[in-house]
């Protein structure tokens, strides 16, 4: 039982930080029908991002709550900076062609963040600064909760819910749900669509930020390839929950998260990657649309 | 028909000669190089039957190639090798011709299981359209090779050594040519006209009384059937197998093919396929110029300029044909 409880802890806190990325993939999604599949490298690039202002900025050598802080929001704002560019000049020049030639860009651009990220930092994992002492904060039993945890699931939280006040109570996210409903109708209400995607990068990019700098304090091994099959695992967590709801990419993340430490706790580590697709083409032969997605029909 | 068996038999035949002369003049380095370029064609050839010409989007290909790489490379290991080991070895022809035999058998039943797995994936996931398709078929790409990994017989996470070395040339491009033809035979005929409609429209096509489904998972076992077959020619070239040439960046490598070559041409595919495989290769004099290796960031730079610059491909929706034809029609008239 007191491993259960532990086993569920570690995995809410896991599904958190899948599904700040899992949002990032929805949102795109859901307004473009692109798979964005360099999200998962510009998650990547934001826990570099906080690796190297951390030390140049001297927080690496003393931890405290203000430094990480800053490093994060920078981390941040150069995500989001990032995000903005890729959509800018590798997206938008396509937006009118084929949708197999934006996913080929895609792969291109995630590609370029690979490869470029080993040249830049090395191939070689890095370990990240340590901006926040670790500490447990409760231990009953065999059952322990790390400050790192609590951190995890309250800023993801936090971050979840600005999302969904900027997405439902906010012009600009009712601009954003126009343009993900229709394009063109969209523009005729008066929305300037490239603002509004360009808008939906850089909040998709900031989350993945936020997401990259969490796991660099819960689990500091990185490395340029680390994006990779964590987004390929919170795009399928999106598609659990449904591919273009936010709320459905939270709750596809929260059962990935769960599944994957129960997965490893009771049964093999070595099925731990396996179980993010089994999951996923269950759900798609059972109900295609996710948990929380709408069907629409093909009108001729 | 007659015509196309012979030139079928012509081109086999020169291919034949070709084994022995190209392994003696050609290094090692471009041989190999060449060996790739054909491996790549009957990749990007037969992913472009579902790709290109059905118009589905499949990003599982390297799955297939793997079922079809572990299964013959283990039937070779663990049937054919002793079989072949109770005749003498002596080099003679008829050794070789035993071996030979033993060869493309082990390859065609790689390409059967690949088909069957096809199959296996295909039918209930055709159901789904579009981007759907597309994931599903990328998690069962990595869940074989996660079931591979795990499968101790065919060496797991170590990889499967001692495979034996029984790709040469000929069989390379005897296949090459053979998924080549195939897919000509396929367009030109009633079966590649109603996979055309499926991608023009599948909701136009299924009116007009297509069974779309069954066409689709038609073409997606012919599609892993040729993967299948790669996998056991690169498996019986390399001598040795790992789960972790099969990852899903093997696939979008067989898409790239596809995308530059233009979406349903096989001429196309087939130039792709060698500008992909030459390409990392002819940048390699750069790296020992620069001292760090740029050639990865040069190959994703390349292919957004060629995405952004010409995104119906290389060659589009034509054939190498006509955009000759047209050359040859004004000479003769002249």
């Amino acid at each position: 039982m007191e491993e259960f409880v532990q086993h569920l802890i570690n995995g809410i806190s896991l599904g958190s930080i899948y599904g700040l990325v899992a949002i990032g993939y929805t949102m795109v999604y859901g307004i473009l029908k692109l798979i964005n599949f360099a999200h998962g490298d510009v998650y990547m690039m934001s826990t570099f991002f906080g690796f190297y202002f951390a030390r140049w900025l001297g927080f690496a050598y003393a931890p405290s709550v203000i430094g990480a802080l800053i490093v994060l929001f920078l981390a941040m704002a150069a995500c989001a900076l990032l995000g903005f560019t890729i959509e800018r000049f590798a997206y938008r020049p396509l937006r009118k062609m084929p949708r197999l030639n934006l996913l080929i860009t895609a792969i291109g651009v995630s590609l370029l963040l690979e490869n470029g990220g080993q040249i830049l930092f090395g191939a070689d994992p890095k370990f990240f600064p340590e901006l926040i002492a670790r500490a447990e904060l409760l231990h009953i039993g065999n059952i322990s909760i790390s400050n790192f945890q609590v951190i995890v699931i309250v800023v993801s939280l936090s971050f979840m819910a600005l999302l969904q006040y900027i997405i439902f109570h906010t012009k600009t996210g009712k601009a954003m749900q126009a343009v993900s409903f229709h394009h063109e109708n969209a523009s005729l209400m008066g929305i300037d669509i490239d603002r509004i995607i360009s808008f939906t990068f850089v909040l998709g990019s900031a989350l993945a930020a936020a997401a990259g700098i969490l796991v660099g304090l819960a689990y500091p091994r990185i490395d340029p390839l680390m994006g990779v099959l964590f987004g390929l695992k919170a795009f399928v967590a999106a598609v659990l929950g449904g591919i273009g709801s936010v709320p459905g990419a939270i709750v596809g993340a929260l059962i990935m998260g769960l599944s994957e430490e129960m997965v490893v706790g009771y049964f093999s580590s070595t099925y731990r990657d396996a179980l993010a697709f089994f999951l996923l083409i269950i759900i798609l032969l059972v109900k295609p649309t996710g948990l929380f997605g709408k069907t629409t029909s093909e009108k001729v | 028909m007659t015509k196309q068996i012979l030139t079928f038999l012509v081109i086999s035949s020169l291919l034949f000669l070709g084994n022995f002369i190209i392994p003696s003049v050609m290094n090692p380095y471009l041989f190999m190089i060449l060996i790739y370029c054909g491996i790549n064609i009957i990749m990007g050839v037969s992913l472009n039957i579902i790709n290109g010409i059905t118009g589905q989007f499949s990003i599982g290909h390297a799955g297939f190639m793997a079922v079809g790489g572990y299964v013959s490379a283990a039937m070779s290991f663990y049937f054919l090798m002793p079989l072949l080991s109770l005749f003498p070895s002596d080099n003679t022809v008829l050794s070789l011709l035993c071996q030979n035999v033993l060869f493309v058998f082990s390859l065609l039943l790689g390409g059967v299981g690949a088909a069957l797995f096809g199959y296996l994936v295909g039918l209930p996931s055709l159901h789904l359209r579009g981007d759907y398709l597309g994931i599903v078929t990328l998690g069962f790409g990595e869940i074989i090779r996660v079931i591979i990994l795990n499968l101790d017989f065919i060496g797991g996470a170590r990889g499967f050594t001692g495979i034996p070395a029984w790709s040469t040339f000929f069989w390379i491009y005897f296949f090459a040519v053979a998924v080549v033809m195939v897919s000509f035979r396929l367009l030109r005929s009633s079966h590649g006209r109603a996979l055309l409609s499926i991608r023009e429209d599948e909701i136009a096509a299924e009116s007009i009384g297509i069974p779309i489904t069954r066409y689709k998972v038609k073409a997606f076992v012919l599609s892993s059937f040729f993967a299948g077959i790669a996998g056991g020619l690169f498996a019986h070239f390399i001598g040795y197998l790992n789960p972790s040439s099969f990852t899903f960046i093997k696939s979008f490598e067989a898409i790239i093919i596809v995308v530059l070559g233009g979406m349903g041409s096989i001429s196309g595919a087939i130039v792709a396929a060698v500008i992909t495989t030459i390409l990392p290769e002819a940048l390699r004099p750069l790296q020992e110029f620069t001292k760090t290796d740029f050639r990865m960031v040069i190959y994703p730079l390349l292919l957004l300029t060629l995405m952004l610059t010409r995104p119906e491909g290389l060659f589009g929706n034509k054939e190498l044909s006509d955009i000759i034809s047209p050359f040859l029609k004004r000479k003769k008239s002249s």
